[in-house]
């Protein structure tokens, strides 16, 4: 019963973590066979590559403000839905509804909605006599702009930190009050300290797929450029759009390899980005209840 | 806490009427900022909605009332476009991808979950940690081996895969087996049922709504996949997904944003509507395993 599994570990996961790793240690378009050429992918990776220093700072930037404002915002609305006693029901429908919908569609309904010229947010903007800013054709604004469809689409986390604050148990905060604690203290005391696992787990799922930033940045570069589609050449033409400010280190990987085929070179970017996955992993697996295998029952 | 505090709460408490006042205030005031920010959280896809049925001359002006109602959009979207096909592709992939990781996954899940044998904790691990990373860490071997096979410019290396098993459907159904007692099992056992008997006759009729909730996630990610087609696909535009299809619409087509916004809503509706008939089971998913679909 378990066999097929078995195998597809092997087949798609242990062998190509082994061969990824032979690999980044070659040059190979795909066409001719792999040619050994040592750690030169690695040193051009790590010392000449012009975009990849932007790529891997893009990609940070969204592990680090991308990832704690989503959870910030869904942990404020979960609070709020808790408190209003309006948990169930259509108000968390109302909540989780943006999540639902596809990536592709969320990002290309976004660009649309802060377009600068007939965008209905700058429309309202200039109604409250504000002059709209570019958004995602501004360098400067278009990471911004993500961060609010991120939030937008925080349904998801919104959940599951909704279930950890039903959980945290109500004597606790009869307690407290009887200790004469106010709202805040209850807040930090009682609160945060019950949901920590939950959010320590949100955290750090978030940052994985942080890591992986590709969806929304790809799409949102190809859709604001006005250039996008197979008439231009594809995802690499527009690529980073504006001036680089989107350009992910899964983007840049996947032009090397796929738009490129400089497959030897893009797998020693898949090496890179393992060693720095699997640190976050690690964490995950020491502080995480639910991955741990003892839960025989 | 000190006595200070609980004397200060003590004296400052308000008499019962001011109380239940102010409850009032603040359920007023919390429903007034939930109202606000729902406002905020539907009105992009009422834009979409509104601008879907706007003509396109219409969607460069300052109004965002339709009028009239114009349907050319969503005609054009199908006459423009082989959106047709698109949509084909998607239930194709999403469907073959779900029934292929149930057949593989299910049986799998059942025993990581119920039956104890030497090796299991290291197999739950490596699926946990496949599960995990990222998947660009072995796109390129994987990629290497399909277009070794010939398959790419098709979407089976996205479908196939699953017959040998999903992670991340493996760890989610476990967790559903886990909180069946064992018991049962045990029972059917004594009653001469081998363990595949075990499995479809008793925990399979107990898990009803966790296999649908992770049937559910990956028709989802199949559907929503732009990575995946993107990769394999995108070289052969018959085989695109409408989710991919979406990406290259705007470009190809200028800034006919009316059409645009029809194709958009015409992706995410079979989301929603699949969502509503399972909406249970999905949310109970989600908070079974805390992990992102």
């Amino acid at each position: 019963m378990l066999a097929p599994t078995l195998l597809g570990l092997a087949v798609f996961f242990v062998y190509p973590l082994v061969a990824n790793l032979y690999f980044s240690f070659t040059r190979y378009d795909l066409v001719s066979a792999p040619q050994w050429n040592g750690f030169s992918n690695y040193v051009y990776l790590f010392t000449k590559d012009p975009r990849i220093v932007t790529a891997a700072l893009n990609t940070l930037w969204f592990v680090v403000i991308l990832v704690p404002i989503r959870i910030v915002c869904s942990l404020a609305v979960a609070g709020l839905l808790l408190r209003a006693r309006s948990a169930g029901g259509i108000w968390r429908t109302i909540f989780y509804l943006p999540a639902l919908v596809p990536p592709v569609a969320s990002v290309v309904a976004f660009v649309f909605l802060f377009n600068p010229g007939t965008g209905p947010v700058n429309l309202v903007l200039k109604s409250l006599g504000i002059p709209g800013p570019l958004w995602f054709n501004d360098p400067a604004l278009a990471k911004p702009s993500l961060v609010l469809l991120g939030v937008w689409v925080m349904g998801d986390v919104m959940i599951i930190l909704l279930a950890a604050l039903l959980n945290v148990p109500r004597d606790q905060y009869e307690a407290a009050s009887l200790d004469g604690a106010n709202g805040v203290q209850k807040v930090r005391y009682v609160t945060i300290p019950s949901i920590a696992p939950v959010l320590l787990f949100a955290l750090v799922t978030g940052m994985i797929a942080a890591l992986q930033y590709f969806t929304e940045a790809a799409v949102a570069s190809g859709v604001a450029s006005g250039r996008s589609g197979a008439a231009s050449g594809g995802l690499a033409a527009d690529i980073g759009y504006p001036e680089d400010s989107l350009l992910t280190y899964t983007q840049w990987l996947y032009v090397r390899g796929f738009a490129n085929f400089q497959l030897g070179y893009a797998a020693a970017m898949a090496v890179v980005l393992f060693v720095v996955a699997s640190v976050f992993v690690a964490l995950l697996l020491r502080k995480s209840r639910a991955f741990s295998p003892e839960d025989f029952s | 806490m000190t006595a200070t505090a609980l004397i200060t709460t003590g004296s400052a408490r308000p008499p019962r009427p001011v109380r239940g006042g102010r409850r009032v205030l603040v359920w007023i005031a919390d429903h007034t900022v939930l109202s606000v920010l729902a406002v905020l959280f539907l009105a992009p896809i009422l834009f979409v909605l509104l601008t879907s049925f706007m003509s396109s001359r219409q969607t460069l002006t300052a109004s965002i009332w339709p009028q009239p109602w114009d349907l050319s959009n969503y005609v054009r979207a199908f006459t423009q476009v082989p959106l047709g096909l698109w949509f084909l592709n998607s239930a194709f992939y999403a469907v073959l991808a779900t029934a292929f990781m149930l057949v593989s996954s299910v049986p799998a899940a059942y025993v990581l979950a119920k039956i104890r044998f030497r090796g299991a904790n290291i197999i739950f691990l490596a699926i946990i940690v496949a599960m995990l990373l990222p998947p660009q860490v072995t796109i390129v071997p994987v990629y290497v081996m399909f277009s070794k096979l010939g398959l790419t410019g098709t979407l089976w290396p996205l479908i196939l895969p699953n017959l040998l098993g999903d992670a991340f459907s493996i760890f989610l159904l476990r967790q559903f087996f886990l909180t069946i007692p064992t018991a049962y099992a045990d029972a059917a056992r004594i009653d001469g049922n081998g363990e595949w008997g075990v499995l479809w006759r008793v925990m399979v009729p107990m898990t009803k709504p966790g296999i649908a909730s992770a049937a559910i996630f990956l028709f989802f990610n199949s559907w929503n996949d732009y990575f995946g087609p993107l990769l394999y696909a995108s070289e052969n535009p018959s085989a695109w997904t409408v989710a991919y299809g979406l990406s290259t619409f705007h470009g190809t087509h200028g800034t006919d944003w009316g059409t645009t916004m029809a194709v958009t809503m015409l992706v995410t509706i079979p989301v929603v509507i699949v969502f509503f008939f399972a909406q249970r089971v999905f949310v109970e998913g989600i908070n079974l395993t805390g992990v992102k679909g």
